[in-house]
């Protein structure tokens, strides 16, 4: 999510870091339905965890089955035909958008805090790149609202014909804990401007800055039942939406795992749309031409970035031999850098995995590596006494059978592999099952537009990575995904295309 | 819909200018309202004319000087074309600004605006004469709404990448054209600015702008605004001059790049000749007409007396899309007739600032004297006048709302632009009669249709020869949908996608690609099919 190369911009692009708000009050712990609060109809409740001390925030009302029903109830009634929200000038979805970007920027400080209590998140990172990417998406889908056109189409024969770009209907969006707000944006944003309706799950481990979108969906003046907040478990919840009968279209951005568990119950339920937008793999090739410095960094917050807990973390660093060894020297110089602690804290660069299961997957992994024959060059190990800390890793020498090259680590643990020729490399990058970024690092044409071409991947980088916005579509090739967010393309996931056709007396051109 | 518009909450104008109208016993009493702007705006920054010229802006209500305002030339044209290029320059902070943060100052603009709404009605309806509900209401309202529709395109009009045959990698950038002169009339001064620096700008444009002489005011205070904005210094320049000069500078300009104009045929000729004779800078042209309404007789009378009332009468008869002819089908042909002087009659005429009234004075003393000379030219040729025919004040260049019937396609009412409250209604059989006869006109800018059949609203709408046209409904604007005219209406489009077409240049970059490794290329399933 970093941006990146454009500190020269005139634009006044970040501004200045405020503190971290000192004491933050959650006001906002139940369930999101028709613009008002519920309790969970099973009087259930969960807690949720601040990832760098273990301790308990507070409790949020859990919601399931009954819960997911009550709103996709109140979603297929502001749906429907002659509500207000099938009224409304889509310019003026546009504007509830927008009012919704001034009201998130205006909340700035306040999320940005929650996001690091809650995610385990960098207070500066949730408050430059998460707000700063969260307010951008906004306006940029508000802009969409009145520009989905759709065609008038020169059919043989005496007709008229053309299509409407309609709404699909209800659509179910179930996002994840690493950045809950971009996620949530990235979300309804599309599907807002579109004209849909929504049903959200947030993560069970990040639920505190959705309901907060709540109130704010609210005070920016969209209609009861428009967009419904329901925090809850991927099983109870998650399933529910992925299997409801009235449910007309599920967004899931996760795990590949999860992600066939979705796809599959919407084939057996009502052949819901899905979009999906899964793990990854995501190489990256430095070629020995390649600026080794900018390569460096690069590769570095490509993966360590967030913790590690980024889809599109760069876990395979493919190096041109001539320059690996030199190349793993200043990867590990650059990871021992660090510095681990509280998030909330300016300095800290490192903060903790989200939760005890992450954690222990990670380290877990760590030692496979080392089982493996990896070199481990640096880190391996858990960090501090409490809160889901893990060192930053490197290992060398890895090699393309390793349980870490081929599996999602989603934790600070890099991977640098050699390579010789360009054919092998590209043959290596793209032996895997996912294929949802790539970055090529070289200063010569001819190969970045040879790797651009030949990466399976929905997003290739050169001479950058991570290089993310709202202009610009998103998502996987073969099981990172299926569908694209973001950008024009983005609205073609959430567009039921309506094909009118009328007889008329003579055509002429 | 402009018509639909009309409804809503209207805030009165700022008490200082409120009080102009109110105070004294007399109605037309006019003091100068405080913050008024009278100069030339140039690289954020206010300047007088290098003449040191004015010009006298008068209000039409009264007839009365508002007050003297800089009178731009070629001179201040030259100024003005200089702080663009320079704000155009490679690496200039508008030319490096990300494109969504281009959104973002036209939103900005949008809501200062939207601040000083009551503010720029009261101005506009002072320095123009349309009625403050309507420029509250209808201007306001759509200047806004244009603003932040632009504002959403910045980082939206997409080059493409094309699969070129061969090793190549080949895409399209969509590039500003850099310098563009833009001219706008008098009739609607705020629309027709968004109208211009909405695409211009969302685009990456920088723009040298000549507003009306008879309504310079309201422009000039956008000015202050889209300094407030935050725009860079040149990227928005205002000149208020005359036609013959500032405008003449503009058009033959040998360094602006584009140039966009709102007005009458006549200039219009004048634009697109200085043009070919300077440096084939691209034009816009956004014209006059004589745009037909046509009325079947299975209509919703009703409805359709008021529209056609409506497309006519609306702006006191000033629009380049009024309904001038009306095409009446024979059987209903007299009752239409009736209705329409009966809904002339009842128009309100009067104080501008009256919200009750629908009628305020045309725009100055030039276009009153040439309104009441076509209405008795229509005498003398034999149409039958029903209603109005006179001015309607002893002062100010207030005009009756007047209804011509029985009128004849060869009349000189039936073919040029009149541009007053002055409606022409003629009488039809067939509806292939009728379509001839609509198209029939050296103008097609807008066109409409009154009819319940599905059939024939599809046959008339593929017919008629205009940029625009409406089915059961007149004068329906909005910044989404693409407006410009058809023959000498004008040439390209306004608003809409197709707007943005007017204010880019289309790159196409090459690149060629030596192949690594032609099983991965791209480009090599040709090859690799020739070889098999």
């Amino acid at each position: 999510m970093k941006k990146q190369g454009s500190d020269s911009n005139p634009a006044p692009v970040n501004p200045a870091l405020p503190e971290p708000l000192k004491d933050l009050k959650i006001k906002y712990t139940k369930i999101f339905i028709n613009n008002e609060w519920h309790n969970s109809i099973s009087g259930k409740k969960f807690a949720v965890l601040n990832p760098a001390t273990e301790e308990k925030i507070c409790e949020i009302e859990e919601g399931d089955k009954a819960d997911v029903d009550k709103a996709v109830k109140a979603a297929r009634k502001a749906f429907e035909l002659g509500s207000p929200w099938r009224t409304m000038d889509a310019s003026e979805r546009g504007r509830l958008l927008y009012k919704l970007a001034d009201l998130v920027e205006r909340d700035r400080v306040l999320l940005a805090t929650m996001e690091t209590i809650d995610g385990g998140k960098l207070f500066s990172n949730a408050y430059l790149m998460d707000l700063g990417a969260c307010v951008k998406t906004l306006r940029y889908c508000a802009g969409w609202a009145d520009k989905n056109h759709g065609r008038t189409i020169p059919m043989d024969g005496n007709f008229f014909t053309f299509t409407r770009h309609e709404p699909i209907g209800v659509c179910g969006q179930i996002i994840p804990w690493n950045f809950p707000l971009i996620m949530f944006v990235w979300k309804i944003a599309p599907a807002l401007c579109c004209g849909n309706t929504v049903v959200v799950k947030p993560a069970e481990q990040t639920p505190l800055s959705a309901l907060y979108m709540g109130s704010l969906i609210k005070e920016a003046g969209f209609p009861p039942g428009v967009v419904n907040i329901v925090p809850g478990f991927g099983h109870t919840a998650g399933a529910a939406i992925s299997h409801h009968m009235d449910v007309d279209k599920v967004a899931f951005t996760g795990s590949t795992e999860v992600g066939k568990l979705i796809k599959e119950a919407a084939g057996k339920s009502n052949l819901k749309r899905v979009t999906l937008e899964l793990g990854g793999k995501s190489p990256i090739v430095v070629f020995a031409d390649a600026d080794l410095d900018t390569a460096v960094e690069f590769a570095h917050t490509a993966l360590f970035y967030h913790q590690g807990q980024c889809c599109i973390a760069a876990s395979r660093i493919f190096v041109e031999e001539p320059i690996y060894d030199e190349f793993v020297r200043r990867s590990i110089e650059r990871a021992k850098k660090y510095t681990l602690g509280n998030p909330l804290l300016p300095g800290v660069q490192q903060g903790p995995q989200i939760d005890k299961e992450q954690y222990q997957k990670i380290l877990e992994l760590i030692e496979s590596g080392k089982k493996e024959g990896a070199k481990l060059e640096c880190g391996g190990g858990p960090w501090g006494d409490k809160g889901y800390f893990i060192q930053p890793t490197v290992f060398s020498n890895v090699t393309d059978d390793m349980r870490i090259a081929k599996e999602e680590i989603f934790g600070p643990v890099q991977q640098i592999l050699k390579f010789k020729t360009v054919d092998e490399v590209i043959r290596r990058a793209n032996n895997t099952t996912y294929g949802l970024a790539a970055g090529v690092f070289t200063k010569d044409v001819d190969k970045a537009l040879t790797f651009t071409a030949a990466l399976q991947a929905g997003t290739v980088w050169v001479n950058c990575y991570s290089a993310l916005s709202s202009q610009c579509p998103f998502g996987g090739f073969k099981m990172s995904g299926n569908g694209r967010e973001m950008g024009e393309y983005g609205l073609h996931e959430y567009t039921e295309v309506k094909t009118v056709t009328i007889k008329i007396p003579q055509k002429n051109s | 819909m402009v018509s639909h518009r009309l409804q809503g909450e209207i805030q009165p104008p700022p008490r200082h200018l409120a009080l102009l109208w109110k105070g004294g016993g007399s109605l037309w009493a006019c003091t100068l309202p405080t913050q008024l702007v009278r100069k030339i705006f140039i690289n954020n920054e206010w300047h007088d004319a290098v003449s040191k010229k004015t010009f006298p802006s008068v209000n039409p209500a009264t007839g009365e000087v508002i007050c003297q305002v800089a009178e731009g030339d070629k001179a201040d044209v030259d100024k003005a074309v200089k702080a663009a290029k320079a704000a155009f320059q490679l690496g200039s902070p508008w030319r490096r600004m990300d494109a969504s943060h281009r959104g973002k100052l036209l939103n900005r603009l949008a809501d200062l605006i939207e601040r000083d709404r009551a503010y720029l009605a009261a101005l506009e309806t002072l320095d123009n004469g349309k009625p403050y509900s309507v420029a509250y209401l209808v201007d306001l309202d759509m200047v806004v709404k244009c603003l932040r529709y632009f504002a959403g395109w910045s980082d939206k009009f997409h080059g493409k990448t094309i699969p070129l045959d061969g090793d190549f990698f080949c895409y399209t950038r969509h590039e500003p054209v850099g310098v563009c002169g833009q001219i706008i009339p008098w009739n609607f001064p705020l629309l027709m600015q968004a109208w211009k620096l909405g695409p211009a700008l969302a685009t990456g444009n920088v723009v040298v702008m000549k507003v009306a002489e008879q309504t310079p005011l309201s422009a000039l205070y956008v000015a202050s605004l889209v300094k407030e904005a935050g725009f860079p210094p040149g990227v928005v320049n205002i000149i208020p001059g005359y036609g013959p000069t500032a405008g003449a500078a503009i058009s033959s300009h040998m360094e602006v790049d584009k140039v966009a104009f709102t007005g009458s045929t006549e200039v219009g000729h004048l634009i697109q000749k200085a043009a070919a004779e300077s440096n084939l800078k691209r034009v816009t042209l956004e014209l006059g007409g004589k745009s037909p309404n046509i009325i079947m007789s299975d209509a919703d009378m009703d409805w359709a007396v008021e529209q056609a009332h409506f497309a006519l009468f609306f702006n006191q008869g000033q629009c380049c899309c009024a309904g001038s002819r009306t095409y009446v089908q024979e059987d209903i042909y007299h009752e239409f007739v009736e209705r329409s002087v009966e809904r002339a009659k009842s128009r309100v005429v009067g104080n501008p600032f009256d919200f009750k009234t629908e009628q305020g004075p045309q725009v100055d003393e030039e276009q009153f004297k040439k309104i009441l000379g076509y209405i008795s030219t229509g005498k003398r040729e034999g149409a039958k006048l029903l209603c109005g025919g006179n001015p309607a004040a002893d002062k100010g260049y207030f005009i009756q709302p007047t209804v011509f019937g029985d009128v004849q396609d060869n009349m000189t009412i039936a073919r040029e632009e009149i541009f007053g409250p002055v409606m022409q209604i003629l009488k039809f059989r067939t509806i292939e009669e009728v379509v001839e006869r609509a198209n029939d006109s050296k103008y097609g800018l807008a066109a409409a249709v009154f009819t319940k059949d599905l059939d024939k609203a599809n046959y008339v709408s593929q017919a008629l020869r205009a940029g625009t046209v409406w089915v059961n409904c007149y004068d329906v604007f909005g910044a989404q949908a693409p407006f410009g005219g058809y023959k000498a209406s004008g040439n390209g489009r306004e608003l809409g996608e197709y707007g943005l077409d007017a204010y880019l240049e289309v790159k196409n970059v090459s690149i060629h690609v030596s192949e690594y490794f032609p099983t991965f290329s791209c480009t090599t399933k040709l090859r690799t099919s020739l070889l098999v």
